[in-house]
C-alpha cells in the first residue's frame, strides 16, 4: 500500500483522464481477464446449481441411489454445491490477487496510487 | 407421549426473557457509543468506510440469515426431511453472483445505495425515484414479513409475552438502532447475532452427533425409517433422504432457485453492507467470509433439522409448537431448559438484526436517493439534511412495521412476502444493475423501464399465485421468478432499444475504469 493521503487535501486532486485509461492497452488486458474468468464461471454455476432441481424434479429415480450407507446422490449433490461455491470463491480470490496487482501498475502508470 | 412432555409442566421459566435482556442490553450499550461517534452522513450511512473484511462479512451473513432460515428450514427437514436442505442450497450459491457480479463495481462505483450506480451515466432522478421505489418495496415488504414472524415466535418463545408486545419491542429496537446509531450500531448487532447463531448452531449440532457417537454413518442410517401421522390420520414410514416429500412440481423449484440465485444479488440491504468496508477489495474478502459463514450455517441446519426427525420425530414438532419451533425444542430435549432459552434469544437476536438491516437500507434510500437527489438535484440544501431525514424516515418506516404487523395479525401467511422480496430484487433490481455496468448503449428509458415493469410483473404475478389465491390461481407458481425475471431484463433491453435517448459515451468509459479500479472511489474516513 502506497501512502495515505492526508486529510487536507481534496477528493479529485486531479480528475483522471478516463478516456486515456480505457483506451491503454493494460486497461483492456485486465478487464478481458476478469471477463475471461467470470462468464465461465458464472455459466458453471448456474448449470450446476440448477442441475440439482431439475435432477430432483425430473430424474427422482436416479437421484435417490444409495452410494454410501443411507445416502443418495441427491443428498450428496445438494452437500456438493457448498464446496462448489466455496472452491468458486476461491479461485476467484486467488485470481483477483493478480488483477489487484495489474491494477496499481496500471494505476502508477497514469501517476495515481490505489488510494485515488 | 406423556412421559416427553412432563418437564413442561415446570413453573413458567424466564431463562429465555433474561437472556434476551442482556442482548438488548450489549446492542444498546452498542448504539450509545455508534451514537457518540457518528458525525456526518459517511458515519451514518456506511460506518464511514471502516469496517473490515470480516467484520463485514460476519455482518452480510448477520444481515441475511433470517428467523426464517434457522428456524424455518430446520423445521421443514425436521418434518419432511430432504427437500428442506434443497431449500438452503440457493442461498448460499447466490453469493456467488454477489462476488462475481456485483460486489466489486458497486463499491468502487457508487457512495450509499444501488441507485448511485444505476444513476451513475444515466439521468439520475427517474432512475433513483424507480430505483427508491423498488428498494423501499423490497425493503418495507421483508421487514413485515420479519415482523409477523417476529411477533408469532416470541410469543411461543418467551412465555407471557404477547404477539402485539414482541412486534412492538422489535420495532422499537431496530428503530432506536437505526435512529441513534445509524450503520455503526446496525453493522455490530448484525455481528453479534452472526457470533451468537453460529454459536448456538455449532453447540446444537454438536449435540446431535453426540447422540450417534459421532458416528456420521449411523446418523444418516437413522433416517432411512422415520415414522409419522399423515395429515389423515394414518400411519407412515418415510426415508427422510429422499427428495420430492415436500416439492411436488419441479418449476416451483427452478423459480425459487432463480429468485434466490439472482435476487441476493439486488437486495438492498445487503448491497448497501459493501459501502462500509474501505475498498473494493475489501468488499470481496467480506462476501468470501460471508460465504463460509452462510455455508457453514446451512450445513449444520440440515443436522439438527435431521436430529429434530431422527430424535424426536415429525409427530412432536407437529404436537410441541409446530415446525418453527423444532430447533428449539431439540435444544430442549438435548441442553435443557437453560440450552432452549440460549437458542430463543438467538431466534430474536436473529429477527432483530435483520429488520434493524431492512430498516436502514429504507431509509438510507429514502434520504440519499429520493429527498437529497429526487427533489433537491443532488445538493444538500443544508448541512446534515439527508442524516436527518434518513432518521425520520427509519422512524416512519418502523412505526408504519408496528402497524401494519399488527393489523395483519400473527395468522397471516406471510411467507410470499419474503419471495416477493427476493422476485422484486431478482426481476427489477439485477437487470439493471447488470445492463448499467456492462452495457454501453443501455440508457435512462430502459433503466425506469426495467425497474418498474421487473417491479409490477413481481407483485402482479405474486397476486395471481396460489399463495393468494389458493386453488382458483391465474399462475401456477408460488414464486414469479422464472417469468418476471426474463420479463425484467426484456423490459430493460426494449426500454432502452425503443428510446432515441443516446447516452453519455464518456460517462460509460468513466464507470467502467472506476468499476474495475477503483479509481475516484468513495474513501475511508480518516481517524
Amino acid at each position: 500500500m502506497s501512502t495515505p493521503l492526508s486529510p487536507s487535501s481534496p477528493p479529485d486532486h486531479s480528475q483522471p483522464d478516463w478516456d486515456a485509461i480505457s483506451r491503454d492497452v493494460d486497461f483492456k488486458a485486465l478487464v478481458s481477464r476478469k471477463l475471461k474468468l467470470v462468464v465461465p464461471a458464472t455459466i458453471f454455476f448456474v448449470v450446476y446449481y440448477f442441475a440439482l432441481p431439475v435432477g430432483v424434479g425430473w430424474f427422482p429415480d436416479f437421484m435417490k441411489q444409495k452410494v454410501w450407507g443411507n445416502l443418495n446422490i441427491a443428498y450428496l449433490f445438494a452437500l456438493s454445491q457448498f464446496f462448489m461455491a466455496w472452491v468458486l470463491a476461491f479461485i476467484y480470490v486467488v485470481a483477483a490477487a493478480g488483477w489487484d496487482r495489474r491494477e496499481h501498475a496500471l494505476l502508477a502508470k497514469f501517476g495515481f496510487n490505489s488510494r485515488d | 407421549m406423556n412421559f416427553l412432555i412432563s418437564t413442561i409442566a415446570a413453573p413458567v421459566d424466564h431463562t429465555a426473557l433474561w437472556m434476551f435482556l442482556a442482548f438488548v442490553a450489549a446492542t444498546l450499550v452498542i448504539t450509545y457509543f455508534s451514537a457518540r461517534r457518528s458525525t456526518g452522513a459517511s458515519a451514518y450511512f456506511a460506518a464511514g468506510r471502516r469496517i473490515t473484511g470480516w467484520q463485514n462479512g460476519l455482518a452480510v451473513a448477520g444481515d441475511y440469515m433470517s428467523a426464517a432460515s434457522f428456524l424455518g428450514i430446520a423445521g421443514m427437514i425436521a418434518m419432511n426431511g430432504y427437500d428442506g436442505f434443497l431449500y438452503s442450497v440457493g442461498f448460499l450459491v447466490a453469493y456467488l453472483t454477489v462476488l462475481f457480479v456485483v460486489a466489486e463495481p458497486l463499491r468502487n462505483a457508487g457512495k450509499y445505495t444501488m441507485a448511485d450506480v444505476l444513476a451513475y451515466r444515466l439521468s439520475p432522478r427517474p432512475v433513483r425515484a424507480a430505483a427508491s421505489l423498488s428498494t423501499l418495496t423490497v425493503s418495507i415488504f421483508y421487514m413485515i414479513a420479519q415482523m409477523v414472524g417476529a411477533g408469532v415466535l416470541v410469543r411461543q418463545l418467551i412465555p407471557g409475552v404477547s404477539y402485539e408486545v414482541a412486534v412492538v419491542g422489535v420495532g422499537v429496537l431496530m428503530v432506536v438502532y437505526v435512529v441513534f446509531g445509524g450503520m455503526l450500531a446496525t453493522t455490530w448487532v448484525q455481528i453479534i447475532k452472526a457470533v451468537l447463531l453460529m454459536t448456538g448452531s455449532a453447540f446444537l449440532t454438536v449435540l446431535v452427533l453426540r447422540e450417534y457417537q459421532f458416528d456420521i454413518g449411523k446418523f444418516f442410517s437413522s433416517l432411512a425409517a422415520i415414522p409419522s401421522t399423515g395429515p389423515n390420520g394414518e400411519k407412515v414410514v418415510r426415508d427422510f433422504l429422499t427428495p420430492g416429500l415436500i416439492f411436488k412440481n419441479p418449476w416451483d423449484q427452478i423459480s425459487l432457485g432463480m429468485a434466490l440465485l439472482f435476487g441476493t444479488a439486488g437486495l438492498p440491504h445487503i448491497l448497501i453492507r459493501f459501502y462500509t468496508v474501505p475498498d473494493a477489495k475489501t468488499a470481496r474478502a467480506s462476501v468470501v467470509w460471508a460465504m463460509i459463514i452462510i455455508g457453514l450455517f446451512y450445513i449444520m441446519t440440515t443436522f439438527f433439522g435431521f436430529g429434530a426427525a431422527s430424535l424426536m420425530g415429525p409427530d412432536y414438532v407437529q404436537a410441541h409448537g409446530g415446525t418453527n419451533m423444532a430447533a428449539p425444542e431439540l435444544a430442549r430435549k438435548l441442553g435443557g431448559e437453560v440450552f432452549f432459552a440460549f437458542i430463543s434469544a438467538v431466534a430474536f437476536a436473529t429477527i432483530l438484526a435483520v429488520v434493524a438491516g431492512l430498516t436502514i437500507s429504507a431509509s438510507t434510500s429514502f434520504a440519499h436517493d429520493f429527498f437529497t437527489n429526487v427533489i433537491h438535484h443532488g445538493k444538500e440544501h443544508q448541512p446534515g439534511a439527508e442524516v436527518r431525514v434518513a432518521r425520520i424516515t427509519a422512524f416512519v418506516v418502523g412505526a408504519a412495521a408496528i402497524v401494519i404487523a399488527i393489523l395483519l395479525g400473527p395468522g397471516v401467511n406471510v411467507a410470499f412476502l419474503v419471495g416477493l422480496a427476493f422476485a422484486v430484487a431478482a426481476s427489477a433490481n439485477l437487470p439493471v444493475l447488470v445492463f448499467s455496468i456492462f452495457w454501453r448503449r443501455f440508457n435512462t428509458s430502459g433503466a425506469v423501464t426495467g425497474l418498474s415493469v421487473g417491479l409490477v410483473s413481481s407483485i402482479a404475478l405474486i397476486l395471481v399465485s396460489p399463495d393468494i389465491m389458493k386453488e382458483n390461481a391465474l399462475f401456477p407458481l408460488k414464486n414469479p421468478a422464472l417469468v418476471s425475471i426474463p420479463i425484467g431484463f426484456i423490459a430493460a433491453i426494449l426500454g432502452t432499444l425503443l428510446s432515441k435517448e443516446v447516452p453519455s459515451k464518456e460517462k460509460f468509459t468513466e464507470l467502467q475504469v472506476r468499476a474495475n479500479t477503483g479509481l475516484g472511489a468513495e474513501k475511508a474516513t480518516e481517524h
